[in-house]
């Protein structure tokens, strides 16, 4: 049997020798099975005292099968890494349902179900892995609410990693391979997930590779919170992830630039899952898979990128085209670590060349 | 060697180093400091040391405020922070609050090696780079061995059990004040050059740094020595391999600048070359007193342009230093204190919003831009409350409510808007997220809201602000919706949300524009106008909307949604069978006409009468209206016109979504079908996929539908090409439009008539023409080829049965469009609760159900409906993609 050992490592193996495929848009394919509120509720949240529909994560509890079913179609289509279904599984987010308790239940079970999803295709030569969603949260450490109080902010780093805390926590005890921080529109939230699951690993917890995974949100190509790509990667660059990547927001082919740009500054593995082009005027995506495909090909070609998959509006048949359009591609070969001290604002700020110890006069 | 590559840290952002920043923050005034921080960044800091260590402070709490200040700055968050603290508490709480990869100065060896270890793996866990003093168990190192002997040990502590890499680590070897007067500090300066040079030969890849300030410090008072102190203190330790140091960058001066008798005994001491070299250095200190950079400061340019300009530029920039002065100015010349608010003020604010849409600016620097306009607007409040008392007017100023709407949990964007329009002086009520609809028409009718601006980023959102729309609409109000977030488009606006509510719906696309949007709908004399131009706009990009392929709710379980009719009993008509009347006159037609649609055929696209008084159109719009006027009175007067109209009442029965016309009351025979079209859009739960079918009862119970076909009239035609002929163009087209809105006078008159007579379910009905155009009467009157029945076709079979060639003059063109061109034909449904509504997109079993019905091929049903189609007839079912909406 080959790849034997964890799957950390049979992970590694595979990311050195080709470029693995992400899934597509949970959310989106949920919205295609137009879950109404009882069914969001299921049975068992009949009586819930809050309206539930649009609480996806609600749903690995209520309707475990569709969750599934969207699982396997994205294994189906191609995908090595599936993401569960935990965008919004953390206390904070879920306290706009009252749902805060059931966080470590969501998130054990979303990792379940994409477990058993995994390992019902899973072969010895083509193994499957699965990635634990932590979302950004519904709100924001760095930016103030209040205009007259630029100082104030409706969260803490220490309430955003307690929350993020709990999730990964269930996550890990509900069997993923691999932590996925993504949609990070603020890099202090993200930094507050990374100390949380840094914390895990001191209570003993074995903590497996972390994905991190950025937004640029529009053509300023900056976070929400106004970084730039470089300035992300050195404000989480510290917890030495498996890759580094973006998300969401971007079309591929805005997304590339930005793509670029980390990949010429990180040593990870870099990830891509752009959105079906930009939302059209009725908030639909409308890329074709052929078309989504043709951009994460080229950046293949490129030796961009170690792992692709889709974000909204991304359907299986755009994970299938994705893979078919990378398969046999190089995967990106990770850079060594630059020497040299790297700082951030909103700017990345890098002691120049030349300050090495052979060049002290 | 190179200063090339050398880091300023900024070091006035320190209470243990400035007294005028001390003195700001004991005060408690943040404003001022966070300008210390902005003059130390554009001075060219490269990385801001910020430290709150007074005994007086609550320094944790003064850490985080002053970090979350200037994180809204981003002229200063650009660059990284350097968090400064002796207490390790205040440091972990500034680590809390930047999102940038900073650096923790300081923590050392003074309490041994496990406390070492502990604080920098948290420091570590933080992301930040770490400043190392060389201190240890015994204190501070002084000679050059000492300090070297700290920083290795630190170093290998870092590399080997703590994570860090080389790079991140920074040794300070203690920068300590020479010339004092004591002989054992003499050899400080050496010390420091000597020890930096040893770990850079010794620890690869470690940095060192050192606050500048204290090596001056026996000079306290006299600037321009220090000055040259810390510049010839840093042209030879830089030389020795210093990467950094904590400087005022503003007071640095040129080491070759420095006079030559000054940098002479200035370096004396520093390398400790003479035994009197501090005497001699006293010995000149006052000569330089007065020189230095302090004294070469002026004002920025800008300063000088225009008071415009000025304003312009503080927005843009995020100044207020001036702007209450600059706003002043701008007021005493201006006619009122609102014009500056919606002239310099807004047309700053509009390049805030183009820089934000084209991604020169981002969100911190708009939500400081919105600062500044507070600041600007706060001072002409007083101005222009003044005037209100003066001119009696009491009026509140604008509430706006804000809400996420029911089932989305996004809420920045919102608040970023709610924000700018509070600092807009606007009072916001904002309501949070996953807002239902009903919570937000209830609340804007208790707090009596100005406008609704409702936020969403997420896809079904959009269907939730159709609904608040609807609702709206149904709850009677008439304040402005604003829709904005994400996933909201000016498209979908104009196609989805607008035509469920008729007192403005305006989409705003960031929180810049919603200023000028909410100020314009607040404003009693520019929203018609406003309203107006958005809904022109609207109008437009409706009409360019294109054809995408999208889910369609199948149409068996649109069937299963279907309007329930209810226990409605229909009335039994006054008359059935054909009514073709006789005595219509012109003159009775004009007090039915709408006036809006006329203009609008002017391309003039306001509602009428307002447009009368629009003080850009008002004067061509009320020339217009009189020639109108004039020319309908010679209508009238020499007979020009024969309006002709034929109406009929059926016995008719729905059979799933067609109606059967009976050919008499023993509903047996059947003597003609329609066919409808059903919606097949995913409706929330209690709303019907609508068919005009459902207004009719199945059969079983007796009901009836009417039909009718109107003209003003064949002449029309004739009369149009004889202006034409003469050169007239502007009556040509003058008589044209009137004829149309003759002709929609008439089907209107015709439905009135019915209503009240020849059906007569309506017989004290008695509504003015307003009620009329307001569509405020029961029943409709929908039209083949219009949202509700889009199948042109259909009107053959109208035809027939009303026999409208011969009744009316009219014909149908091969493309079933009526001739003479001023006409309207269509159904009559009685029912109660019957309303007007669009099929919207048709999927591809519903066509083929339809063209089944109808019998004729699906390919010509496509061709019929193609508008309507959810799908591309050209891209077989089998190929079509699987479309998220």
């Amino acid at each position: 049997m080959p790849d034997t050992g964890t799957p950390a490592t049979s992970l590694e193996a595979h990311a050195t020798r080709r470029i693995l495929v992400l899934d597509g848009a949970m959310g989106t394919m949920i919205q295609a099975e137009k879950p109404d509120e009882a069914a969001y509720r299921g049975s068992r949240f009949a009586q819930h005292n809050s309206d539930v529909a649009g609480n996806n994560e609600l749903l690995c509890l209520t309707q475990p099968d569709m969750i599934r079913g969207i699982h396997k179609a994205f294994l189906d289509a191609g995908a090595d890494i599936l993401s569960t279904n935990t965008f919004s599984a953390t206390r904070i987010s879920q306290a706009d349902y009252g749902m805060e308790d059931l966080v470590p239940e969501m998130n054990r079970e979303a990792a379940r179900l994409a477990r058993e999803a995994a390992e019902a295709v899973a072969t010895p030569d083509r193994p499957r892995w699965v990635a634990g969603a932590l979302g950004p949260t519904n709100r924001t450490a760095s930016i103030s609410p209040d205009v007259n109080d630029p100082g104030f902010r409706n969260v803490t780093f220490d309430d955003l990693a307690a929350a993020y805390g709990e999730a990964a926590r269930a996550l890990i005890a509900g069997g993923v391979d691999l932590l996925l921080v993504e949609t990070i529109f603020d890099t202090l939230n993200a930094k507050a997930a990374l100390y949380a699951i840094e914390g895990l690993r001191d209570e003993g917890v074995a903590v497996p590779p972390i994905m991190i995974s950025g937004t640029i949100t529009d053509r300023s190509g900056r976070t929400l919170t106004g970084q730039t790509p470089e300035a992300f990667w050195a404000s989480v660059s510290h917890a030495r992830p498996f890759s580094v990547g973006l998300n969401c927001a971007l079309g591929a082919g805005e997304m590339r630039p930005h793509i670029r740009a980390l990949a010429g500054i990180a040593d990870a593995r870099i990830s891509a899952y752009p959105n079906a082009g930009l939302p059209n005027e009725m908030g639909g995506y409308d890329e074709t898979p052929d078309e989504t495909a043709a951009h994460l090909g080229e950046w293949a070609e490129a030796g961009l990128v170690n792992l692709v998959g889709g974000c909204c509006g991304t359907t299986p048949e755009h994970i299938r085209a994705i893979a078919a359009a990378v398969e046999g591609k190089a995967p990106r070969p990770i850079p060594d670590r630059a020497a040299r001290l790297r700082l951030s604002g909103l700017e990345l700020f890098e002691k120049g060349a030349g300050a090495g110890a052979g060049e002290a006069a | 060697m190179s200063t090339g590559s050398f880091i300023n840290i900024g070091e006035r952002t320190n209470v243990t180093g400035s007294a005028r920043f001390k003195k700001l923050i004991m005060e408690g005034d943040y404003a001022t400091a966070v300008e210390v921080a902005r003059q130390q960044v554009e001075s060219g800091a490269q990385i801001l040391d910020v430290n709150m260590d007074e005994g007086l402070l609550d320094s944790e709490a003064a850490m985080r405020t002053y970090l979350n200040l200037i994180a809204s700055e981003p002229d200063i968050s650009r660059v990284p922070v350097m968090i400064d603290s002796s207490k390790f508490e205040v440091i972990e709480a500034g680590l809390k609050c930047v999102q940038g990869r900073s650096v923790v100065n300081s923590i050392s060896l003074k309490e041994g090696e496990a406390a070492f270890l502990e604080q920098a793996r948290i420091v570590r866990r933080f992301g930040a780079a770490v400043v190392v003093m060389a201190f240890d168990e015994h204190g501070q190192a002084e000679t050059a061995q000492h300090k070297f002997e700290i920083c290795e040990r630190a170093y290998n502590l870092l590399t080997r059990d703590a994570g860090f890499d080389p790079w991140e680590i920074i040794f300070d070897p203690n920068i300590f004040a020479v010339a004092t007067g004591i002989e054992d500090h003499n050899d400080y300066a050496v010390a420091f050059f000597d020890a930096t040079r040893m770990i850079k030969e010794r620890l690869p890849h470690a940095l060192v740094s050192g606050g500048l300030s204290n090596v001056s410090f026996s000079f306290r008072g006299n600037n321009p020595v220090r000055e040259a102190m810390h510049s010839a203190f840093l042209y030879h330790a830089i030389r020795a391999g210093l990467d950094m140091a904590i400087l005022n960058a503003g007071q640095i001066t040129v080491y070759d600048d420095i006079p030559e008798e000054l940098r002479e005994r200035v370096e004396d001491v520093l390398l400790n070359r003479r035994d009197d070299s501090t005497d001699r250095l006293l010995a000149i200190a006052d000569k330089y007193r007065d020189s230095g950079e302090a004294q070469k400061k002026s004002d920025p340019k800008w300063r000088e342009a225009s008071v415009e300009e000025r304003l312009s530029h503080a927005l843009v920039h995020g100044i207020t230093d001036h702007v209450i002065d600059d706003t002043e100015e701008a007021r005493q010349k201006a006619e009122r204190p609102l014009h500056v608010i919606e002239g310099p003020l807004m047309d700053g604010m509009n390049i805030v919003g183009e820089l934000f849409g084209e991604g020169k600016m981002f969100l911190p620097q708009v939500v400081k831009s919105a600062r500044v306009m507070k600041t600007a607007v706060g001072h002409l409040i007083p101005f222009m409350e003044a005037e209100k008392k003066a001119a009696g007017d009491t009026s509140a100023k604008g509430k706006i409510l804000m809400a996420t709407v029911k089932g989305d949990v996004h809420d920045i964007g919102k608040n970023i808007v709610g924000v700018v329009l509070a600092c807009n002086n606007y009072d916001v009520v904002d309501m949070g997220v996953m807002v239902p609809t009903e919570d937000i028409i209830a609340r804007a009718r208790e707090e009596k809201v100005d406008a609704i601006g409702l936020s969403g980023l997420i896809t079904p959102s959009l269907d939730r602000m159709v609904e608040v729309a609807s609702e709206m609409t149904r709850a009677g109000l008439d304040i402005p919706l604003l829709i904005g977030g994400a996933t909201t488009s000016k498209k979908h606006t104009a196609i989805k949300i607008a035509p469920a509510y008729k007192h403005g719906v305006v989409h705003v696309d960031d929180a810049s524009k919603a200023v000028g949007a909410v100020s314009k709908l607040l404003s009693k004399e520019r929203k018609p106008q406003y309203l107006a131009e958005v809904s022109d706009e609207y109008a437009r990009l409706a009409g360019g909307m294109t054809t995408r392929e999208r889910p369609t709710t199948p149409i068996a379980a649109a069937r299963a949604n279907a309007f329930d009719p209810g226990d409605h009993v229909p009335e039994r008509p006054a008359r059935t069978g054909m009514i073709v009347p006789e005595d219509i006159t012109i003159a009775e037609l004009r007090d039915y006409i709408d006036w809006s649609p006329f203009f609008w055929t002017w391309e003039m696209r306001q509602t009428f009468p307002a447009i009368l008084d629009d003080p850009e159109k008002g004067e061509t719009a009320r020339e217009l209206y009189g020639h109108a006027q004039a020319m309908l009175d010679r209508i009238e007067a020499e007979d020009w016109f024969a309006p002709r109209a034929a109406l009929a009442i059926w016995p008719a029965n729905r059979d799933g979504d067609d109606l059967i016309v009976w050919a008499d009351e023993d509903r047996a025979t059947e003597r003609a079908r329609f066919h409808m079209l059903r919606q097949q859009a995913d409706k929330r739960a209690g709303r019907a996929n609508m068919c005009l079918s459902d207004f009719v009862m199945p059969v079983g119970t007796p009901d009836w539908i009417g039909g009718f076909a109107v003209t003003s009239g064949p002449e029309v035609h004739e009369i149009s090409d004889r202006f034409k002929a003469e050169g007239n163009d502007y009556d040509s087209i003058l008589v044209q439009s009137l004829a149309d809105r003759l002709a929609e006078a008439l089907a209107e008159l015709m439905h009135a008539r019915l209503r009240r007579e020849y059906w007569g379910y309506a017989p004290d009905e008695a509504v003015p023409n307003e009620a009329l155009i307001r569509e405020d009467y029961r029943g409709i009157r929908p039209a083949p080829g219009y949202p509700a029945c889009p199948d042109h076709t259909e009107k053959r079979t109208l035809f027939e049965l009303l026999d409208a060639q011969r009744t009316t003059g009219l014909k149908l063109t091969e493309s079933c469009a009526m001739w003479p061109a001023a006409a309207v034909s269509g159904f009559y449904f009685a029912h109660p609760d019957a309303a007007y509504f669009g099929i919207g997109r048709i999927g591809r079993d519903q066509v083929a159900d339809y063209a089944a019905r109808k019998g004729i091929p699906v390919s010509e049903a496509e061709t019929w409906l193609a508008p309507n189609l959810a799908y591309d007839p050209a891209v077989p079912a089998k190929d079509a993609l699987r479309r998220s909406a």
